[in-house]
């Protein structure tokens, strides 16, 4: 389903078909024929295009990174319902990183924070619109008839009054002649063929065939196979190491010094892994040999009696809280994360003199293709990315590591190289979900409302190292979501973020900092409804009565999961809300606790989510369940652990992740809504842990203020009950 | 020189025995349905059938495949009734572990045509999907073994 096509072939087609493209410009987004963009393109730069061949398949470029979340298929539904088109025509391709390509939204071309068709729903749907324009236009003239007679109906354009139809296809000689249309008219809702339906992945064929190419399936001939030795422990250096031994080994070629450790390269891919196992090198851990999960959370924890920087400050609560009433404290900590993607980091490079491919699975186009201007010192339009399929993203792609590292191979070697890190490299050598602890302290006044909310975070910072430019005042964004914004109706509300820096890279981790900041509100939230003898649906509803769409979630997960009926015998409920990426899910997580073990068994999830208007909501509901899929392995299992400078965690034994006999059944519910699109690659991930900790509470009395919820914690946390 | 029997085609790969099938299927035959998941036969990515049993071939030296039946995901037929329903319940998301699942759910099905509840999960426990698409998984092994009616 997948067409590879480069912009020089996309001019040589232009003969031959009708192109459209979407450029970008400081006003918004502007519509260009093939002919007209040739002519502008120095001055507009377009971003996402769409064709029609004359054998009527229309292809739309999808700027977006496929990592499961299904964009190859929502973006190409845009284009196609604007376009009327025949679904069974639609096909898509990937775009290369190129300026024309950039989500405008971003500056970028890349792919994260939930945005795919919230920044691309207008501009494909208006390629879309002045693609069908052009093509109604075509037959008219055609016809020599009036334009408004005709009308675009499944790939053709029909005269109503003669009954004459004809095939886009036969339409876009003369239809590419035409001046592009910069403000078509948009379908109405009720006119929409496909957004709003449950429509077949195009990607889905390749996937079940084994057919689909994904960065680890790349193959240049004469390629070396490249393996890195890398330091086990942050700041470590090479002391010594078999050079000779691993030049000797079969098949190695070379052996390379790269910044992040010492390169192997073969003709094979277990050669260069058998060099690296004989080039035996000793490291000297000069970094930080104290470091380990123990130590950091000893100082995470004193960090909370810091001062921090104000990111949010409602009220008075200081005074608030010398006022009668109770008092109520809970601290929270969460660990470190790894993507943990089922496609290990990889990457394939050719690096020529005159020009260098790169194929990869990545989020970060642009990214890709700075760094290969920057390590090569070739010119960005000399620099070719393919963008494959990703076995996985959740953020870990957005780096550009493992994409440097095969760079500079290829440069060095002045051969085409493929880099596959092992499962150990990728579990050791990630950018992290931040560890994090959570202090919370709220007053209830004597009516059993909370007068006062003050919230401190100690938490490593992302975007000072991705982004820098968006730290200010020197405050996290990510940090502090879901706090900052906290939609609870408290009168005092007081956010304080202490940033913590350590050896232990940190990055964006699917759903970021909703990720943690959900789990320490909602699971709060449950201990005062708890304190104020209170239901916590009711408790939560009595917050939020300006909040109508968080209202809403937390009543339909509530109403379909059964709330308040009576269940199993051990059996619990517990139910949480958050806003993230733009979009409300609220989830009601049943489960019941092994008492001797300790052990969690989650039985259902019921997911309510507002994400606005959807376009395909199979898609939604899938990444839904992957969502809170991915939520529970958190919650319940996964934690990095750190040791003697480094990271302990090796593979899925030690870091395993949620499997088919912990999976519950999850229903979703969609709750239909007028509001702006909301994002549903992230939304679903951050209730689920306080859902599973609430409904534990619930089932044990017993509260669980750490992840994840192991069955030693929750025994740990039942002696305390 | 060691000799391989993949889906029905013979094969003479000069590769030591001790070589991982996973690595002689994907890289240097470039087959490259079957995938590399964790090396140590705990992810099932890289699942294919061996004389019509599910193995690990990250775990399968490529000497001791000799003289059997190899079958990946590209030899599994499109009518498979495993792969049609795959298609039917839309279960893959990302689609990297989905050939190793597949190859998984196939075996189960050729040893028991109606398996339990308990025995789908027991059989693919196996088997990670980071993405979450197990709900759909089960689904899809339930179709397949209802002769692709619900």
């Amino acid at each position: 389903m997948k067409t590879d096509l480069t912009r020089r072939d996309f001019l040589k087609m232009t003969g031959t078909g009708l192109a459209i493209a979407v450029v970008s410009t400081s006003a918004g987004y502007r519509l260009l024929s093939a002919a007209e963009m040739e002519k502008e393109r120095q001055i507009f730069q377009p971003s996402v295009w769409l064709r029609i061949l004359p054998d009527n398949s229309v292809i739309v470029t999808v700027n977006k990174s496929e990592m499961g979340q299904g964009v190859y298929t929502s973006l190409p539904m845009i284009v196609a319902d604007e376009l009327d088109a025949d679904w069974k025509n639609v096909k898509m391709e990937a775009a290369p990183a190129g300026d024309e390509y950039k989500d405008v939204a971003f500056g970028m071309q890349a792919t994260g924070g939930s945005s795919s068709i919230r920044h691309m729903y207008e501009p494909l749907r208006k390629a879309g619109a002045a693609a069908r324009e052009m093509l109604v236009m075509s037959a008219a003239r055609k016809w020599k008839v009036p334009a408004k007679e005709c009308a675009a109906e499944l790939g053709a354009v029909r005269h109503v009054k003669s009954k004459r139809t004809i095939s886009y296809g036969k339409l876009v000689k003369e239809a590419a002649k035409l001046k592009v249309p910069q403000n078509p008219m948009l379908k109405k809702e009720s006119q929409f063929r496909y957004i709003g339906k449950d429509m077949p992945r195009l990607d889905m064929d390749d996937k079940v065939n084994g057919s689909a190419k994904f960065g680890i399936d790349s193959f240049v001939p004469g390629m070396l196979y490249a393996a890195i030795a890398r330091p086990p422990a942050y700041g470590a250096g090479l002391a010594t190491s078999s050079k000779e031994a691993a030049l000797a080994a079969p098949g190695v070629r070379a052996v390379v010094p790269v910044p992040s450790g010492m390169a192997v390269l073969a003709d094979t891919i277990d050669q260069a892994w058998k060099g690296r196992d004989a080039l035996k090198p000793v490291w000297q851990n000069e970094g930080y040999p104290g470091l380990s999960t123990g130590s950091l959370q000893k100082e995470f924890l004193s960090r909370l009696d810091t001062a921090g920087i104000v990111a949010r400050n409602d009220g008075d609560a200081k005074r608030a809280f010398e006022e009668n009433g109770r008092k109520i404290e809970a601290v929270y900590q969460l660990p470190y994360l790894s993507h943990a993607t089922m496609e290990p980091m990889n990457c394939t490079v050719d690096v020529r003199k005159d020009g260098c491919d790169i194929w990869v699975p990545t989020q970060n186009q642009t990214g890709v293709q700075a760094a290969a201007v920057q390590i090569t010192g070739l010119k960005p339009e000399q620099v070719h990315v393919h963008t494959t399929y990703l076995g996985g993203g959740f953020g870990r792609r957005f780096e550009r590591d493992f994409v440097e590292e095969a760079l500079l191979l290829s440069v060095s070697t002045g051969k085409a190289v493929k880099l596959v890190w092992t499962r150990e490299e990728d579990m050791q050598h990630d950018f992290y979900r931040p560890m994090n602890a959570t202090r919370i302290r709220a007053a209830l006044d004597v009516d059993g409302r909370v007068s006062a909310w003050s919230h401190t975070i100690v938490c490593p910072s992302i975007f000072a190292r991705v982004f820098p430019q968006m730290v200010k005042n020197g405050i996290d964004n990510a940090a502090v979501e879901g706090l900052e914004n906290l939609e609870y109706e408290v009168p005092n509300i007081h956010v304080e973020y202490v940033r913590i820096d350590t050896p232990v890279p940190v990055g964006f981790w699917r759903s970021v900092g909703s990720s943690h900041n959900a789990f320490t509100v909602e699971s709060f939230v449950d201990e005062l409804a708890h304190a104020a003898k209170r239901d916590p649906l009711d408790f939560r509803l009595s917050m939020l009565k300006n909040h109508p769409r968080a209202r809403r979630v937390l009543e339909v997960a509530a109403e379909k999961a059964g709330w308040g009926k009576p269940l199993s015998r051990g059996q619990a409920r517990g139910i949480a809300y958050h806003l993230s990426f733009g979009s409300y899910v609220a989830e009601v997580a049943e489960v019941s606790v092994d008492r001797t073990s300790g052990a969690i068994i989650v039985h259902k999830v019921t997911c309510a989510v507002d994400c606005g208007a959807t376009v395909n909501p199979a898609t939604v509901s899938a990444q839904m369940i992957g969502g809170i899929t991915m939520g529970l392995s958190a919650a319940l299992k996964e934690k990095i652990e750190i040791a003697s400078g480094g990271v302990k965690s090796e593979n899925f034994v030690d870091y395993d992740l949620l499997r088919m006999s912990e999976a519950p059944d999850v229903e979703v519910h969609i709750v239909k809504s007028e509001e702006a699109l909301g994002g549903i690659g992230e939304p679903g991930v951050p209730p689920a842990a306080p859902a599973v900790a609430n409904a534990v509470f619930a089932a044990t009395r017993a509260r669980v203020r750490e992840l994840p919820m192991r069955p030693e914690a929750v025994l740990a946390a039942m002696k305390m009950a | 020189m060691i000799h391989l029997e993949i889906n029905g085609k013979k094969y003479d790969v000069d590769v030591a025995e001790d070589v991982p099938l996973l690595w002689v299927i994907r890289e240097r035959l470039q087959m490259i349905g079957t995938k590399f998941g964790c090396g140590i036969g705990m992810c099932g990515s890289c699942t294919v059938h061996l004389d019509g049993k599910a193995v690990r071939s990250c775990q399968t030296p490529a000497g001791s495949a000799q003289g059997k039946k190899i079958i990946t995901i590209e030899g599994l037929p499109e009518s498979h009734p495993v792969k049609q329903a795959w298609v039917k319940e839309q279960v893959p998301q990302c689609g990297y572990c989905q050939p190793g699942q597949i190859m998984q759910a196939a075996a189960l099905l050729a040893e028991d045509p109606h398996p339990t509840e308990k025995k789908i999960v027991e059989h693919m426990n196996g088997n990670l999907c980071r993405c979450g698409t197990y709900v759909s998984i089960k689904s899809a092994i339930r179709l397949a073994s209802a002769g692709g009616k619900k």
